[in-house]
């Protein structure tokens, strides 16, 4: 697959901007939960903003994308606007999904973000078939879907990775290891913990990467995009990453050692790309400084919308349960 | 072309149900296991692989939640596919699929999306293919909000519904007995397609209402047959949609028959028999000279031997006595 990328200034700028964002709205949403303006499960991304950026900075629009519950980081990096995704966040009527789905279900039609999916594999059939939709009509698009490595013990993912490549399908699955579904590691339940050799055996192409590294991440999509595109079929990409926080808003976390978190923390992917950077020469510190700020202003604005947002009337609970036609 | 009714089969009127979709319409195709090459277990699709191609008559592997999920995926990536499941006992590994994603998504999305799938499956008892290839699991789905069930038991219906099906924004699972397979009848060339909602008096009678859908139906109507011999005249209500439920015309019938008998194959604890009594016993207690009765499958596993087969489910003669102690207590 392709090299890294030379990168550009405004390149650089906007992998940066993109993961302070996600952090930063995250920071948010555990303060706003504290205060029980968020509730329900409020599953953080923080620590593996790396994935969400580097892959989504490597899609058409035209492509669509299958996430999981812990998803945030995807939905932002994807495009999908932060009041909204905020307001859903809070369960009000300007959220992305109306406030219906909250945290763990953000859809966006425009951006074609087929959702969170709460269910563990879940997901992964859909992404089938919408690649199976755009390869029957001859679409250019392809469908990527994100899990977790805990998603790889369930049957729908065997199932999807079989029918995939069997079919050749234009859909790339990005599993997410963070080494524990939450609070089993992945040695205590998988027999092959080299996740990505399960795909291999599925004849997909698959390889591993560092996923606290954004420009890494960002180079295997675009090659994995290259390769799928090209008609090469499905491709696999494992990315080694890790959860700074707990699974949902609180666990004792008694399944990993502090110590082990202090470790992954070193490798902060914002820390990392940033210092990386700014002694590359490609941004200076005003350029971080200003990115703060940014996302800041942002998600203030964000909060803003979401508080000001109404709530849905009880009078529409039960709208949408049955369509009166398809969107288009 | 004749516009003489010509004799057909229910399998025959299915297979141009889906011949016709796939014609009208390019978004359309069949996908399931064993549905090109062996043509159907039922042999419902057989010669439509040679017709249509592979891409759009596809063997799938035995995935059943990756088929059925991948049929979602399809339907909201703009297609319409159908997705055949061998048997309602073998939808239960899709069940996460049609339960949490297909009836959900259109309302958690808060309607920007919608699933326009339809699944067809293979329900009940009769072929003596013991407990795990003969139950009615219908009843359960239609429990699903989100979900629309269709039970076609007449060769109009199973020919007309598959199209109205594929036109609805959402997710029908249509539900076709395996006893009604062979059934033979008459059908115009001209059949088209047939709403998917409401229920239809598939006989009138004044004595008593006798609700039913599917695989009973015939054995509803033969029972109507002997009893009107003996001078009872039984109202049959062929319910044609479990989900929704089509109240006003059960109302209806009960108000003028006084008596209701509630026919189904499916079990009777938490099943669609009791739904049906609950709202009768709700909207129209007052119009009732008798409490509802059900004739429901007897609460067991399907067994293999066919007098026990036979015995677990309702039959024309078990519905006759039923409707007739209903009409004349002893
Ligand atoms: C089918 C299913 N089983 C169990 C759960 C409960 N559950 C929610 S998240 C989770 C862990 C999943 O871990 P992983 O796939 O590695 O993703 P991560 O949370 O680490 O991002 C579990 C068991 C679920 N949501 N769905």
């Amino acid at each position: 697959m392709t090299a890294k990328p030379r990168l550009t200034h405004e390149h650089a700028r906007r992998l940066l901007g993109q993961m302070m964002r996600i952090r930063v709205f995250e920071e948010r949403c555990a303060e706003l939960y504290t205060q029980q303006k968020i509730r329900g499960f409020l599953h953080l991304y923080i620590g593996e903003e790396a994935n969400a950026v580097g892959i989504m900075e490597a899609l058409a629009p035209h492509d669509s994308v299958v996430a999981t519950y812990r998803d945030h980081g995807h939905a932002l990096a994807r495009g999908v606007a932060m009041g909204p995704a905020m307001a859903e966040m809070y369960g009000k009527a300007g959220g992305s999904s109306r406030g219906r789905g909250g945290s763990m279900h953000i859809f966006d039609r425009p951006t074609r973000f087929y959702g969170g999916n709460a269910i563990v594999g879940g997901g992964l059939p859909l992404a089938v078939g919408l690649a199976l939709a755009e390869k029957m009509a001859k679409r250019p698009g392809i469908a990527v879907c994100l899990f977790g490595e805990g998603a790889v013990a369930e049957g729908e993912f065997h199932e999807s990775l079989n029918l995939a490549a069997l079919w050749k399908l234009p859909v790339l699955f990005v599993c997410e290891n963070n080494l524990y579904a939450m609070g089993s590691a992945v040695e205590r339940t998988e027999s092959e913990t080299d996740i990505h050799l399960k795909a291999a055996a599925y004849r997909l192409n698959s390889r591993r990467v560092d996923g606290m590294d954004v420009v890494a991440v960002e180079a295997a999509t675009r090659g994995a995009v290259e390769h799928i595109r090209g008609g090469g079929g499905p491709v696999f990409l494992e990315c080694m990453t890790y959860r700074f926080r707990a699974h949902s808003m609180f666990d004792a976390q008694l399944y990993r050692d502090k110590a082990e978190v202090e470790r992954w923390k070193e490798r902060d992917p914002i820390k990392r790309f940033q210092t990386w950077a700014l002694s590359a020469g490609l941004l200076r510190g005003a350029d971080v400084a200003a990115l703060s700020a940014a996302a800041v202003a942002e998600v203030d604005a964000a909060v803003a919308f979401a508080e000001a947002s109404p709530w849905e009337p009880l009078s529409d609970l039960e709208k949408y349960v049955l369509m009166d036609e398809v969107p288009v | 072309m004749s516009t003489a009714p010509r004799k057909t089969t229910y399998r025959e009127a299915a297979r141009e149900a889906i011949r016709e979709a796939m014609l009208r319409d390019p978004r359309v195709f069949l996908m399931g296991e064993d549905v090109g090459r062996y043509g159907g277990c039922y042999a419902v699709s057989k010669g439509l692989l040679q017709e249509f191609g592979e891409e759009r008559i596809r063997d799938t592997p035995l995935s059943e939640s990756a088929f059925v999920g991948a049929g979602i995926g399809a339907a909201l990536g703009g297609m319409r596919p159908i997705v055949e499941v061998m048997s309602v006992n073998f939808s239960l590994l899709a069940l996460d699929q049609i339960v949490n994603n297909a009836a959900t998504i259109p309302h958690m999305s808060g309607g920007q999306f919608a699933v326009p799938l339809v699944m067809r499956m293979p329900t009940g008892s009769g072929r003596q293919v013991a407990a795990q290839h003969s139950h009615s699991l219908e009843g359960w789905y239609a429990h699903i909000p989100g979900l629309k069930i269709v039970a076609p038991a007449t060769l109009e219906d199973v020919r007309g519904m598959l199209w109205t099906a594929l036109e609805d924004p959402n997710p029908v699972l249509i539900f076709e007995h395996v006893q009604l397979y062979n059934m033979e009848g008459e059908l115009s060339p001209a059949a088209g397609p047939v709403p998917i909602a409401g229920a239809a008096i598939r006989r009138p009678g004044r004595d008593l209402s006798i609700i039913t859908y599917g695989g009973s139906l015939p054995k509803c109507l033969a029972a109507a047959e002997a009893l009107a011999t003996d001078g009872i005249e039984a109202e049959v209500i062929d319910l044609r949609s479990l989900r929704p439920l089509d109240d006003a015309t059960i109302m209806a019938s009960v108000a003028r028959t006084r008596r209701v008998l509630i026919v189904d194959e499916g079990w009777r604890s938490g099943g669609l028999s009791a739904e049906i009594s609950a709202r009768i016993v709700e909207q129209a207690f007052y119009e009732l000279d008798a409490p509802p009765a059900r004739l429901c499958g007897v609460e067991v596993p399907i067994p293999y031997p066919k007098h026990l087969e036979d015995a677990s489910v309702p039959q024309a003669e078990s519905i006759r006595l039923a409707a007739r102690a209903l009409v004349r207590p002893a």
